[in-house]
């Protein structure tokens, strides 16, 4: 058995664990990043839209700052998320993004004079500031009041992973790539590290760490249309799953984007709609204004699937061999713009359609496109129930998405999460030492090891391929847009019996090195349990909150389902996961329940909201009136984040407030 | 678009790590459906006909890279490839020459991509460490940006190198993939370097001198980079750096 061992082990190469792995090299930590692909080939890359950070630089972002971005946030996770955690993130977000210029980002820039942009299917002038000019450019995206999206026109996600990747290959971090960890290693409170196979031999190692962070991104994969990459799998949720002990969190939340291609589910950026682009009929109506007359097509994402799918379901879509559609209009927007800020969509959409977005109107329709369920981790990324054992990014609920990530906060949330957790990780492995039990070790290890020889010996007669195509058409009809009770009990049925199926899976191929039976064999097993903890938490959740909407409980309750749903999988024969709740304690709120302006008001409230909202006005009237923001924010609800951090930021607007206000000291 | 056509694939099989195994051309028969790419396809052949072919995609949207391979003779992205570009509806696949082979149409170009970025310091090397994240950021002129952002558009596919005839004769050529990175850092106002640097990087038959302009690069970049343009632009530099 061969043992490496590490202070610092990450597993997944993508923005999140990158920034966590810099953040220990940074410390001196020995660090060791696994992968199942080359790094810059990450899910990360395929980002388009961009990143959101308060900067303010732009004329549609003057005023922006934490305190909106931290509401607009909180709003977007329809109150389903951590606002302590989404407080962290907000004020850590324009850091990242300097020190990502700093790393090499070519951020798109403000250039100062007017400029032409669309607003509402109209052509506007804006005008840019002088003192702008140079700054870090930002667009509009959907569900923020202030055009707040940091870009490298389309390609922002391949211009950070390359930044962020080449970083680390400055600090000599060694990224051992097609690995695949197939297991936690743990003594039940403890995490040690993982075993993990080779691709390309199939040698199973033991990885051993003081700190095991998973980054291994979301789970879409469960699903038949996806826009992730087919890597997505979820199998750093079911490492985690599968320890028994640590539970993933909201699983049940799952964002579906409104313009994926048809039929291929392929993205195109919200950049399209945040640019101006438009949502059209098979009339070429414009249908988004009749649904969310205020905020049309930029309406949150959960809002604008559920409208599209509305409106198909009344007949108004495109009838196509792959079943009806929308259209995406981005043609107002020009040529030039196309061919400059969305060239991405563009070569999209001339390879695998064969149109030009220029003139041509774009096949769209909602797809899963984001997993807000992840690993639960406590504020500073860590595993309540395993210590040790870190999660940051899409893999984990980290929670601050509750339960609808609003569009550019993902990318985001890669590298502030990774900023941020990648120092409590350091921090823990400064404080703990490296604990290797061999005994400990080989019992996982031969546990994976006889997995795989059942699997190669077997006389199993279930094709891996097969099942997995079912589970994903089972995920795709039943635990979908729109849930309801019937169709989720029947998804939770076909799924525990397709899990037994899989414990008789045989293989054709029986080589040990590079078998991608094998391959497929071993992770379907895995996401099985997944896909039960999605639709198992869907079935028990009767509101509707974000991006999970039953159609048999309408309402967002907050009086019995402000909650997080917390699933484990603690028998490892069993066929369900165990469910339970963490109570969202709405006395520690900054911003209790409220409308998030979308149709009408339905919410269920909790009996606790309005004793906070009289509570915090009191504790903003003890305050005077010369307190500032940050001394109002922290007077409701306080929050922490590492020393290195904690420094306000800085912005064009308050730079020009101080000056005229020294000015007029002088006068 | 052809519908209901039988494709032929001729594909090479070939396993280094299987003792005795000898490389080979396999056929295998496939109907094409509407929209059909060779990600499909080979998908399609790997569930039903054969479990053990080994070859790598990713994003499936031409975003990452992994999986470039040589079709008909070109080395191209697959994902993106339509079947029905073919009219005669025979594809033949091969592995992207040039790396270290892992099997079948699989091919090891993270491990070449990093050694490449290692060997040539293909990372920002920054004027100054002490830029305060806190602070405003320094302003970059937007036309700077935006070019630095048209050279940065690589997805590091290999095409580049597969394509390139004094690659294929000198292994120690850094190809246009390595030099289009060094003019995206030589453009850049934020990195320390000089072209003296550079020089001493590529300023050789390894480097720009080494390129015979056979544009087997600018021809078959699956993002359309300006190879050719950037390799002339770094040799003028050279050239007259030392000067």
């Amino acid at each position: 058995m061969k043992l490496i061992y590490t202070d610092s082990l990450v597993v997944g190469a993508g923005l999140a664990g990158l920034r966590v792995a810099i953040a220990s090299k940074e410390r001196g930590l020995d660090t060791l990043v696994l992968s199942l692909i080359p790094a810059k080939r990450s899910h990360s890359a395929a980002a388009q839209g961009g990143m959101q950070a308060s900067l303010g630089n732009t004329v549609k972002g003057m005023g922006d700052d934490e305190d909106v971005h931290f509401q607009d946030t909180v709003k977007g996770s329809d109150w389903g998320c951590d606002q302590e955690v989404a407080r962290m993130f907000a004020h850590c977000a324009p850091k990242a993004v300097r020190e990502l210029a700093n790393w090499g980002v070519p951020w798109t820039r403000v250039t100062k004079g007017p400029r032409d942009v669309v607003v509402n299917a109209q052509k506007v002038t804006i005008e840019e500031a002088e003192e702008a000019h140079g700054l870090i450019n930002a667009r509009d995206f959907g569900g923020t009041k202030k055009w707040r999206t940091c870009y490298t026109a389309d390609g922002t996600g391949h211009s950070l992973l390359y930044a962020v990747d080449n970083k680390a290959i400055s600090m000599d971090i060694p990224v051992h790539e097609r690995i695949e960890a197939l297991a936690l290693i743990h003594d039940g409170s403890r995490c040690h590290g993982v075993v993990a196979r080779c691709l390309i031999t199939g040698e199973l190692r033991a990885y051993i760490g003081k700190s095991t962070t998973i980054a291994t991104g979301g789970y879409g994969r469960i699903y038949e249309v996806s826009t992730n990459a087919i890597i997505c799998e979820g199998i750093g949720q079911a490492l985690a799953l599968e320890t028994g002990v640590a539970k993933l969190g909201n699983m049940e939340a799952v964002q579906f984007h409104p313009t994926a291609i048809v039929p291929v589910g392929i993205l195109t950026t919200e950049g399209c709609r945040g640019d101006g682009g438009l949502l059209r009929d098979k009339d070429g109506h414009r249908f988004m204004p009749d649904y969310e007359p205020e905020k049309k097509e930029l309406a949150s994402r959960d809002v604008v699937s559920r409208r599209m799918t509305e409106h198909i379901r009344k007949g108004k879509g495109v009838d196509s061999p792959y079943g009806p559609h929308l259209w995406l209009d981005i043609t107002l927007l020009g040529r030039k713009h196309v061919e400059t800020n969305l060239r991405e969509v563009k070569e999209i959409c001339e390879n695998f359609l064969g149109i030009d977005p220029a003139k041509d109107w774009i096949p769209v329709r909602p797809t899963q496109h984001y997993s807000m369920g992840g690993i639960r981790t406590d504020a500073t990324g860590q595993s309540p129930q395993l210590k040790g054992l870190f999660s940051v990014g899409e893999a984990a609920c980290w929670d601050m998405h509750g339960f609808n990530r609003l569009g550019g906060n993902s990318l985001a949330e890669t590298v502030v999460g990774g900023m941020i957790i990648g120092k409590y990780v350091a921090d823990f492995c400064e404080q703990n030492t490296l604990e290797i039990d061999t005994a400990l070790v080989d019992k996982f290890v031969t546990q994976v090891g006889s997995e795989i020889d059942d699997l190669l010996e077997g006389q199993g007669s279930e094709s891996a391929f097969d099942i997995k195509r079912e589970m994903q058409r089972i995920m795709m009809d039943y635990v979908g847009i729109f849930r309801n009770g019937p169709e989720l009990q029947k998804a939770v049925e076909q799924l525990q019996a397709l899990l037994l199926r899989s414990r008789n899976i045989g293989l054709s191929c029986k080589k040990r090195h590079a078998n991608p039976e094998l391959v497929e064999a071993l992770r379907v097993k895995r996401m099985l349990k997944v896909a039960l903890t999605v639709a198992c938490g869907a079935e028990a959740r009767n509101e509707s909150r974000g991006a999970h909407a039953r159609e048999d409980f309408p309402q967002r309750n907050d009086k019995d389902w402000l909650n997080r749903t917390l699933s484990s999988w603690p028998n490892h024969d069993a066929t369900l996961p165990e469910l339970d709740y963490e109570q969202l304690d709405v006395m520690k709120m900054e911003l209790p329940p409220g409308y998030r302006g979308y149709g009408i008001n339905n919410a269920i409230a909790h009996p606790d909201t309005e004793k906070r909202e009289l509570q915090i006005t009191e504790i903003l009237s003890g305050l005077g009136e010369d307190a500032d923001r940050y001394e109002r924010q922290r007077a409701i609800m306080p929050f922490d984040v590492p020393p290195s951090l904690k420094e306000r930021n800085e912005r064009l607007h308050d730079k020009q407030l101080k000056s005229s206000q020294q000015l007029g000291d002088k006068s | 678009m052809s519908q209901g056509r039988t494709l032929t694939f001729n594909i090479f099989r070939y396993d280094p790590q299987e003792p005795g195994d000898k490389p080979k051309m396999v056929k295998y028969q496939l109907e094409e459906a509407p929209g059909m790419t060779v990600f499909i396809a080979l998908n399609m052949l790997r569930e039903k006909q054969d479990p053990s072919l080994q070859f790598d995609f990713v994003c499936r949207a031409g975003i990452c890279g992994s999986c470039a391979m040589v079709i008909n003779g070109y080395p191209t992205l697959a994902c993106r490839t339509l079947t029905s570009k073919y009219p005669k509806g025979e594809i033949t696949l091969m592995p992207l020459p040039g790396f270290e082979l892992i099997g079948d149409l699989s091919v090891n170009t993270g491990k070449f991509m990093r050694e490449l970025a290692e060997r040539l310091k293909l990372w920002l090397h920054p004027k100054t460490d002490e830029i305060d994240i806190h602070r405003i950021e320094a302003p970059m002129a937007p036309e700077e940006a935006a070019k630095l952002y048209e050279l940065e558009r690589c997805v590091e596919c290999g095409v580049c190198v597969s394509a390139c005839a004094t690659k294929q004769m000198r292994d120690t050529f850094v190809g246009a993939v390595g030099m289009m990175k060094i003019a995206r850092f030589e453009l850049d106002s934020r990195d320390a370097r000089s072209v003296e640097d550079f020089y001493h990087v590529i300023g050789n038959q390894d480097g720009v001198f080494g390129c015979m302009t056979l544009l087997g690069c600018q021809d078959n970049c699956p993002k359309d980079l300006p190879h050719m343009q950037q390799i002339a632009y770094l040799r003028r530099k050279m050239a007259t750096a030392l000067v």
